[in-house]
């Protein structure tokens, strides 16, 4: 595998793929700890209505309306989440089950009722985005990371998800002492004088932004996956946030790099002729690498049987 | 031509998917109001993302073995494996590591369909031709379903209902109250096991007619639902089961009928609205509902205090209150007290003086406790008690005339 090679072909899947992740898997570490892992899942549902919904009134497939709407739609969720569970007096897992399935439903009946034959824009797509197309073609080799004609035509999702990478990170940074005394004692973070009802929602939406921002390149699948099973794993491996945190960003980077390599060249070492899908392959080595903290995690048990230190 | 539909004068086919979205939405809606009751509504998301690892390799095997690959018996057996894997991975991972069952449904969920999406990417690549649009388990699709294929749904749905049905006593004792159920003797991990059981069954059976990505809205929206309407077990079970049949026979006949209308999508849609409707609109736990009983005792608190302000010659510059003391013709609209408001100010602040003495008398203790400032007194007190307590009123701070 040579520069001229990688760098056009895989150089911009695969950094997209580790921003991906790492910019989900920082605060799912939260949203673990929080026990509303799934609102990952509720987000990226509703992700489909807000662009079609977008593509309706816009009439074109471009990024930002796209973005607005996806944004849009995950906000409206939130609130209709919250709204069910406090006007229906229903337990949060129902309330969730009942508008994610029903906003994607109507996503799904928007797009078949609408004529979008003449543009890419389908469920599958949404559900598992096309990672692999993302082609550097202005890229010839390693020097062209420093030639900025080159550097120009670099796929636009590159950047995007390196920028929404630097907001989720600085915002887990800037409100670290916050977010952790509220995670691990709401009770005591209002004692002190913490709106901590202001900053559960700040974190779901920071979830949802990295979540809208990665769907466009990756779909919904990978999104739930490096959400939940970095920072899961990560748990299972220390008892301290900070080298959760840690943890979870080392095994998001780990799983995209293996799940890209294994999608795009694995099929060709067992004598196939095609890749599969990446998306779907960093999914699975997530799980895998869950798996296996599960089995020999240091920290895998909870109460009597966990080690103290 | 929805008339036909909704009158199952669509053709065999159509007909047989229709009874057997019916009967399949009616099993769907009674054992998901145990899941429902044992709060693990969204353990079936995960079972449901489960399947599709199993429907791919099903296809797979039965390729390799010279099969064709589309057979639907062998693909759900496929599914009812992996999605049964996925079940024991979501319990084994939230009893033996320390992982809250939230992100074990999660990751399950998550891995497990991407794992799917890879096998299907293989599956494309490896029979172009024969690639039998397994894409169709993820949202549903029944147009053009073969007739073996529809008899088979039908008949499993059938027997789903069936087995709900006859665990229903046992099911709702163990979701209700799993202590009792306990005491009496009954295996709760057992009957755990088979609600499970029954959840994996409705959702395999549900593949084809809602897809997997839908079928849990199959499981959730129904008893939800059915909650607002009553507060006993049973009847939420009954009302949940009519409405998941309903919303799936509904829905199944429109899209039978009308061009474009993905059968899972619109199921889940018309339980929606009925969920919606229901949210608005059932007594006693509806919005609607609340909202007339808020307004009806927000009525209550401004006459009442518009009455003892009356009663005390100070001046009333709250709207509402003067709105609400207008119409019921107790003041003029500048604020003076009619004869019959006067009589009820008079009466209002008698009422309040007695509080104020049963509350300062511990002997009323029991009978204070229910003071809120609004309830009558004569609804606490006997005539007798009362007439007591006037005896006690100090008449030198009396009334203003």
């Amino acid at each position: 595998m040579n520069g001229s090679e990688f760098v056009p072909l895989s150089l911009v899947p695969m950094l997209t793929g580790i921003f991906v992740a790492v910019a989900c898997a920082l605060p799912g570490n939260f949203l673990v700890l929080r026990r509303q892992a799934l609102i990952g899942d509720a987000i990226s549902h509703v992700v489909l209505p807000g662009i079609v919904v977008a593509f309706l009134l816009t009439g074109v497939v471009s990024t930002w309306p796209m973005l607005l709407g996806a944004a849009g739609a995950a906000i409206v969720a939130v609130v209709a989440i919250e709204a069910v569970r406090r006007l229906g007096k229903i337990e949060a897992g129902a309330a969730m089950g009942v508008i994610f399935t029903a906003m994607f439903a109507g996503g799904v009946l928007l797009l078949e009722q609408s004529d979008t034959s003449s543009v890419h824009l389908d469920v599958e797509h949404a559900l598992y985005g096309n990672l692999e197309s993302l082609i550097w073609l202005d890229a010839t080799g390693w020097s062209s990371l420093w030639d900025l004609e080159a550097l120009a035509g670099l796929p636009v999702e590159l950047p995007r998800m390196a920028i929404t990478l630097v907001v989720v990170a600085l915002f887990i940074a800037i409100f670290w002492r916050p977010l952790k005394i509220s995670t691990f004692d709401e009770g005591f973070a209002r004692t002190i004088g913490m709106q901590t009802n202001l900053l559960g929602l700040a974190l779901v939406i920071m979830a949802a932004i990295a979540a809208v921002a990665a769907f466009d390149a990756v779909g919904s699948i990978i999104v739930i996956a490096m959400f939940i099973c970095p920072p899961a794993a990560a748990r299972l491996m220390t008892n301290r946030l900070e080298h959760q945190v840690g943890w979870s960003v080392a095994f998001a980077a780990l799983a995209a790099i293996i799940g890209y390599v294994l999608a795009g060249y694995g099929p060709l070492w067992i004598g196939f002729a095609d890749s599969v899908s990446a998306a779907g392959m960093i999914a699975t080595v997530s799980g895998l690498i869950l798996g296996i903290t599960a089995l020999i995690g240091p920290h895998r048990l909870r109460g009597a049987a966990a080690p103290t230190a | 031509m929805i008339w036909d539909a909704l009158t199952l004068q669509l053709g065999y086919n159509a007909t047989l998917v229709t009874i057997g979205a019916a009967l399949l939405g009616m099993a769907a809606g009674v054992g998901g109001t145990f899941l429902f009751l044992r709060k693990r509504a969204l353990v079936s998301d995960a079972i449901s993302h489960a399947t599709l690892p199993g429907v791919a390799l099903a296809f797979m095997v039965m390729v390799a073995l010279g099969g064709d690959g589309r057979n639907l018996i062998g693909l759900l057996g496929g599914a009812a494996i992996s999605a049964a894997a996925g079940l024991l991975l979501v319990s084994w991972l939230s009893t033996h590591t320390r992982l809250a069952e939230d992100a074990a449904i999660g990751s399950v969920l998550s891995v497990f369909f991407g794992f799917g999406i890879v096998l299907l990417t293989v599956i494309q690549t490896m029979s172009a031709g024969q690639q039998a649009g397994l894409e169709g388990f993820l949202l549903g699709s029944t147009a053009g379903m073969l007739r073996n294929d529809a008899l088979v749904i039908a008949g499993s749905a059938a027997v789903t209902l069936a087995l709900v049905l006859l665990m229903r006593r046992p099911l709702t004792l163990a979701s209700f109250d799993p202590d009792y159920a306990i005491s009496t003797g009954q295996n709760v991990t057992r009957t755990d096991l088979a609600m499970m059981g029954l959840v994996l069954a409705v959702t395999v059976v549900g593949l084809k007619i809602v897809g997997l990505i839908l079928i849990v809205a199959l499981l959730i929206i129904p008893p939800v639902t059915a909650r607002f309407w009553t507060e006993r077990t049973d009847h939420v079970v009954l009302i949940a089961g009519v409405l998941g049949g309903l919303s799936a026979y509904i829905g199944a006949a429109l899209s039978a009928a009308l061009p474009n209308m993905p059968t899972g999508p619109i199921i889940v849609l018309v339980g929606f609205g009925f969920f919606a409707l229901s949210l608005l609109l059932a007594p006693g736990r509806g919005v609607v509902s609340a909202l007339l009983r808020h307004s009806a005792y927000q009525r209550r608190v401004h006459l009442r205090q518009g009455l003892l302000a009356l009663a005390h010659g100070q001046p009333i510059y709250e709207r509402l209150t003067l709105r609400l003391l207008q119409t019921q013709g107790w003041a003029r609209p500048d604020g003076v007290a009619t004869s019959d408001g006067r009589a009820r100010a008079i009466k209002a602040l008698r009422d309040e003086t007695r509080w104020h003495i049963i509350r300062s008398d511990p002997a009323y203790e029991a009978a204070a406790s229910l003071y809120d400032g609004l309830t009558e007194i004569e609804t606490v007190l006997t005539n007798d008690q009362i007439m007591e307590i006037d005896s006690r009123i100090d008449l030198r701070g009396a009334v203003p005339a």
